[in-house]
């Protein structure tokens, strides 16, 4: 509101926005976000440098050239990096502290950033290697929903020389 | 319409933006909220209405003491009727929007006319505001110009 | 000054594309663009593009366009929130350093994402005028009121739509299309008086690029490269009602500076019918100039492409050979507030 005040000068005005547009996923995140819904994670392969994008936009960032080829890569990866998120905001749907990771799945090439949970926070690490844990498929949407969140496999770290070129 | 392999989702912005005005554009829209319209007379005398900052040729800066008051009514300098408004636009019935050169102004402003009918819209009309009865200190506190003798 | 040519030009656009997003539509274009120019992708020297985050509703949407043009290893690049024209003047700009001898330039958008001509208010003073809304359609309808106000006639407007929609025939990229007849479309109804749907441009998605080369690159790789003789570009004052809407002083100028003299085609960025005249007018342009023989704007209209789709017309007749000297024209924000000139030559034209 401007000033209420009628002997006060307005020193302010109020100018809401709305505008409404149509958000389209394109080609490759289309396929993505539905074989997602369907349990399985799909990649895309660069028939130049032979690099797998997850989750994949329908060109190699790198090479400039259209990435056509699907690779199903597995559920299962390694922690790159992670971060704590202790700050709440609005619409927070998780209890903080939480973890959101990014994780390089095995057979990819660059990695997904998705939540850990099953873990406390002070244990999560570089190199910790995690599993997806999926929506019931009935509730599965077509989104990174579709995955619950990643939780620990129990397995030894993964060595570095595996992700040492992803961090 | 998306290829059907594609997925679509609504992408909504919605912001409640508030924006500073300043002393000058204040001023203006103090006035209108007094029901008063004012320029700025810039250096070579004259006067922009809208009132700007700066003076469009010297660019020097304009102040509370370039103000004058002017109108409340004006000229019609162009014109074009609306016949199917958008929900976005002043009113839901077919309107113009014009550039109004108001009396003691050699700029002119936009805004709605609410004529009624495209046959009493002619460039060089007298037009004057329709005010708010509540107003606020914004430009929607005219609510649209009328021909003069409607008023 | 360096010489610096146009030397190849490819562009895509529909009314609206059903599937791909920004990204997959860019990559053929641009694929092609760099193909056609003779310089291999990794030994162009300057990349910058030209789009607005508006039309799809998400900052920085721009940066994906990236994707399309292999940024590895780390390019020298750079962006507009404008039409690719200006993103090509800074491309030429650029090249006027003498370090790098070649340079893409590419340009995007998808309309159809948005309501554009609502979108477009948002331009406007955001304190006296952008609350109203008042739509793109709706502000070129107020200057072509002034312009038929100062002695011109609808009639010629609807002849500029006639004609261009008959040029747009031989244009397999131009989406409105066919025989059309002057008479039968001043019949039509208003939308907004006085702009008949038929005025205004289709709603169109797509992109655009060109490669750019200096000196003797040119002249190794094309057989007529498109040499630019002259570009310059002007802005007016963003008030409406400030400025006189009839005419186009800011396309004189920049057409002064350009060099506009002796050209037999122009292909002028008039995405409204009245806005022709303005333009070919302020360029003073004779009865014996071939304007638009691309169908021009209001035959397609990508908007952030449509102005360097100008320029990539009239170079592609100077390298066919098809035209000798050529004007370019681009515009930016309503009623034609900014606009860029650009004088081409073909090689071995006198």
């Amino acid at each position: 509101m401007s000033d209420t005040s009628a002997a006060d000068p307005v020193t302010k005005i109020d100018t809401p926005i709305e505008l409404r547009y149509r958000f389209t996923a394109g080609r490759a995140q289309s396929r993505f976000l539905r074989g997602v819904q369907q349990g399985k994670l799909l990649g895309q392969r660069c028939p130049q440098c032979g690099k797998v994008y997850v989750s994949p936009r329908g060109a190699c960032a790198a090479c400039g050239v259209a990435t056509d080829e699907e690779v199903e890569v597995s559920d299962k990866g390694t922690v790159t990096t992670f971060c704590v998120v202790n700050v709440p905001f609005y619409d927070q749907k998780m209890e903080i502290p939480y973890v959101s990771a990014t994780i390089l799945l095995d057979g990819a090439d660059i990695g997904l950033m998705h939540l850990i949970q099953e873990a406390k926070a002070e244990d999560v690490h570089m190199g910790m290697r995690v599993e997806a844990v999926w929506a019931p498929p009935g509730e599965r949407t077509p989104s990174l929903e579709a995955i619950k969140y990643f939780r620990p496999t129990g397995e030894p770290d993964a060595d570095y020389e595996t992700y040492r070129e992803h961090v | 319409m998306p290829a059907d392999d594609v997925l679509e989702a609504p992408n909504i912005l919605e912001y409640p933006y508030a924006r500073s005005t300043g002393p000058v554009i204040g001023r203006f829209m103090t006035g209108l909220r007094d029901g008063r319209i004012h320029g700025v007379r810039a250096a070579d005398g004259r006067v922009v209405c809208p009132p700007t900052e700066y003076d469009p040729v010297t660019s020097e800066a304009l102040g509370e003491d370039s103000f004058v008051e002017v109108g409340p009514a004006g000229e019609v300098a162009t014109w074009a009727w609306v016949h199917e408004p958008h929900e976005k636009h002043p009113f839901d019935r077919p309107f113009a929007w014009a550039l109004v050169r108001l009396d003691g102004a050699d700029t002119a402003m936009l805004h709605a006319v609410d004529a009624g009918d495209e046959s009493r819209m002619a460039t060089g009309m007298r037009v004057q505001p329709r005010w708010r009865d509540e107003r606020v200190g914004d430009i929607h506190d005219i609510e649209a110009f009328v021909p003069e003798d409607a008023a | 000054m360096r010489d610096v040519a146009v030397v190849s030009f490819a562009q895509w656009s529909a009314a609206e594309e059903p599937a791909r997003n920004e990204v997959e539509i860019l990559i053929p274009v641009v694929g092609e663009a760099i193909e056609r120019s003779g310089i291999g992708r990794k030994e162009i020297g300057f990349t910058v593009s030209g789009s607005c985050d508006y039309l799809a509703g998400a900052p920085f949407a721009f940066v994906m366009g990236l994707d399309a043009v292999g940024a590895w290893p780390p390019i020298r690049e750079s962006h507009v929130e404008m039409d690719g024209a200006w993103a090509m003047y800074e491309a030429w700009v650029r090249l006027q350093h003498g370090d790098v001898d070649s340079a893409l330039v590419y340009s995007f958008g998808k309309s159809s994402l948005g309501d554009l001509p609502i979108v477009m208010s948002q331009q406007l003073d955001p304190y006296y005028v952008a609350p109203l809304w008042p739509d793109s359609v709706s502000v070129a309808a107020l200057q072509a009121r002034a312009w038929l106000d100062a002695g011109n006639d609808e009639a010629e407007m609807a002849e500029v739509v006639a004609r261009s929609r008959r040029a747009a025939t031989a244009n397999p990229h131009a989406i409105v299309k066919g025989d059309a007849d002057a008479g039968a479309l001043l019949g039509e109804q208003y939308t907004v008086t006085p702009l008949h749907a038929h005025d205004c441009p289709p709603i169109s998605d797509g992109a655009t690029a060109v490669v750019l080369a200096a000196g003797d690159l040119a002249r190794d790789v094309c057989g007529r490269p498109a040499w630019i003789r002259g570009i310059d570009h002007r802005i007016e004052a963003h008030g409406l009602g400030v400025r006189d809407l009839a005419t186009s002083v800011s396309t004189r100028l920049a057409g002064e500076s350009a060099g506009v003299n002796g050209v037999d085609v122009a292909e002028l960025h008039a995405p409204f019918s009245h806005q022709e005249p303005i333009v070919r007018d302020a360029l003073g342009l004779g009865d014996g100039v071939d304007v638009n023989p691309s169908g021009g704007a209001l035959t397609t209209n990508v908007v952030m492409a449509a102005g360097l789709t100008r320029i990539g017309e009239a170079a592609q007749r100077l390298i066919d050979g098809t035209a000798g000297r050529a004007v370019a024209h681009a515009t930016s924000g309503h009623c034609l507030q900014q606009n860029l000139v650009c004088v081409l030559e073909g090689e071995g034209a006198a």
